[in-house]
């Protein structure tokens, strides 16, 4: 059985070609991935991200339940809107599924994870929720578009109410806030300025069709994986799963180690392995001559094999670059080696991002 | 349904041959094989003069999405490759049986080219994919 969003009429009328993805049928692209990369580093693009998965915890242990449940600690949040990414560990401490929280109140998140990961995601959390006073309530009633690019805020403020336009003036990024029937953020997965904006799906294709009209080019899947790998963003499933810390996916940043007394879950295991300090570490590789790395490829080090998680060309550097699992004595700037098509090429170590609002940066 | 012209020969593994008369051919990837594939990013192309064999894998189609063998469809000699898609191999993409062309090839046998599939044939071979 295959899961249509509420946008799958429009990707039709727009010339998508779909495919299966974890059991919806979504874009890879409407003719061209490289000219929809180029559009929302350039101007403006947005994604149909209807299918993740949007949960809205409620209740007076809502707090309590999300320090135990993920790395990172919600007490941070005090500001209503703000949001905060992180990773949602088993007990062995590997990465179950990486998540953004919203902050109402103390009482009141909204969690979006991703799709593919859905059905674990929510048995993992209905267990560990057992004994607190809470509501797990998925939200599936609801769109969501990714309005992504440096002139994507502009494009956007055309359809905006005054209300609405008020409410996002001067919103920082990584905050989210309900005005009228949208939920708009200053979240993305590319690297650029821009929205997520979550819609009822009764207002969601004519939502859709407005940004159409003010100029926002579609943009499949094939895009939205090179654009997320340039900005140096995990995607899970390839950089990251159950069998990985997240010390060895460079999410260390989304761990909250204060207060020591926090007792989140798998925090004994990455405690151990944070002194042990053996963890392999997620780095960035960057080839300039021919060929593309792809995940899977051997990287061959000095200190050891590690592997490449996810590669590809990058439409706007205009060579290959990867995110990899090397071993942690491996420095930025090193040279090592990648089995490609039977032969070994060279290519360089960088800090896992490549592209930010347009620009190099490695 | 991908436009599939009459006048050229295919081979299964998604190559087109035009027949440019005295022995020599100009060999592509088909629009089928092109819109599998995606925007092509890299094509890497056989020397002039190399000597290949049927089924001799001489090129290499790398797309943003995956790296796909190019194979000779004939026996002969390499006499000419297209530079244009060193910078623009997007050519692949838009103009698959044109300006997309990959190598040209002087055949050591002609009578090959009768063991190529017609369009027909191809049409129906990807169907069975």
């Amino acid at each position: 059985m295959t899961n249509k969003t509420v946008l799958h009429a429009k990707h039709l009328a727009s010339g998508a070609k779909m495919v299966d993805f974890y059991g919806w049928e979504m874009p890879i692209n409407y003719g061209s991935q490289i000219e929809e990369h180029h559009a929302v580093r350039q101007h403006a693009g947005m994604f149909d991200v209807s299918h993740m998965t949007i949960v809205d915890i409620q209740g007076s242990d809502a707090k309590a339940f999300l320090r135990h449940l993920v790395i990172n600690d919600v007490a941070k949040l005090t500001v209503a809107g703000k949001a905060l990414y992180t990773g949602m560990l088993n007990e062995e401490g590997g990465v179950i599924d990486d998540l953004i929280i919203y902050f109402f109140s103390d009482t009141n998140y909204r969690l979006v994870v991703n799709s593919a990961t859905r059905e674990k995601d929510l048995a993992w959390m209905n267990k560990q929720a057992n004994g607190f006073e809470l509501t797990i309530t998925e939200r599936p009633e609801f769109g969501m578009i990714a309005v992504q690019g440096p002139e994507a805020k502009a494009k956007v403020a055309q359809l905006l109410t005054a209300e609405q336009l008020v409410a996002v003036e001067g919103m920082k990024p990584f905050f989210g806030v309900q005005v009228g029937d949208l939920f708009i953020a200053t979240t993305g997965y590319t690297g650029e300025d821009g929205y997520e904006i979550i819609v009822p799906e009764s207002a969601a294709e004519d939502f859709w069709q407005k940004l159409l009209a003010v100029g926002v080019t579609p943009c499949g899947l094939g895009a939205r994986d090179t654009l997320r790998l340039e900005a140096g963003m995990n995607l899970y499933g390839l950089d990251m799963d159950e069998t990985v810390s997240p010390l060895a996916a460079n999410m260390a940043w989304t761990i909250s180690w204060e207060p020591s007394e926090r007792n989140f879950i798998g925090r004994d295991v990455l405690t151990a392995q944070k002194a042990a300090g053996t963890q392999a570490k997620l780095v960035g590789l960057v080839l300039t001559e021919k060929g593309v790395l792809r995940a899977h490829q051997v990287v061959i080090t000095e200190f050891g094999k590690g592997e490449i998680t996810s590669g590809t060309f990058s439409p706007t550097l205009g060579h290959s670059v990867a995110l990899a699992r090397v071993p942690r004595s491996v420095k930025v700037g090193d040279i090592v080696e990648v089995e490609m098509r039977k032969k070994l090429v060279k290519v360089q170590v960088t800090k896992p991002s490549f592209v930010r609002n347009g620009k190099k940066v490695f | 349904m991908s436009n599939i012209p009459s006048e050229l020969k295919y081979a299964t593994s998604h190559e087109w041959v035009r027949n440019e008369g005295n022995g020599i051919i100009t060999v592509g990837i088909t629009e089928h094989a092109q819109d599998l594939l995606g925007d092509m990013v890299f094509v890497e192309l056989p020397d002039v003069g190399d000597n290949v064999s049927t089924g001799d894998d001489i090129c290499v189609a790398e797309s943003v999405k995956a790296a796909s063998d190019i194979y000779a469809p004939v026996t002969g000699e390499i006499i000419e490759v297209n530079e244009e898609l060193e910078d623009s191999p997007e050519l692949v993409n838009s103009d698959a049986f044109g300006g997309g062309w990959l190598f040209k090839m002087k055949m050591e046998d002609a009578g090959e080219l009768e063991s190529l599939l017609d369009a027909k044939g191809y049409a129906n071979s990807i169907d069975q994919d």
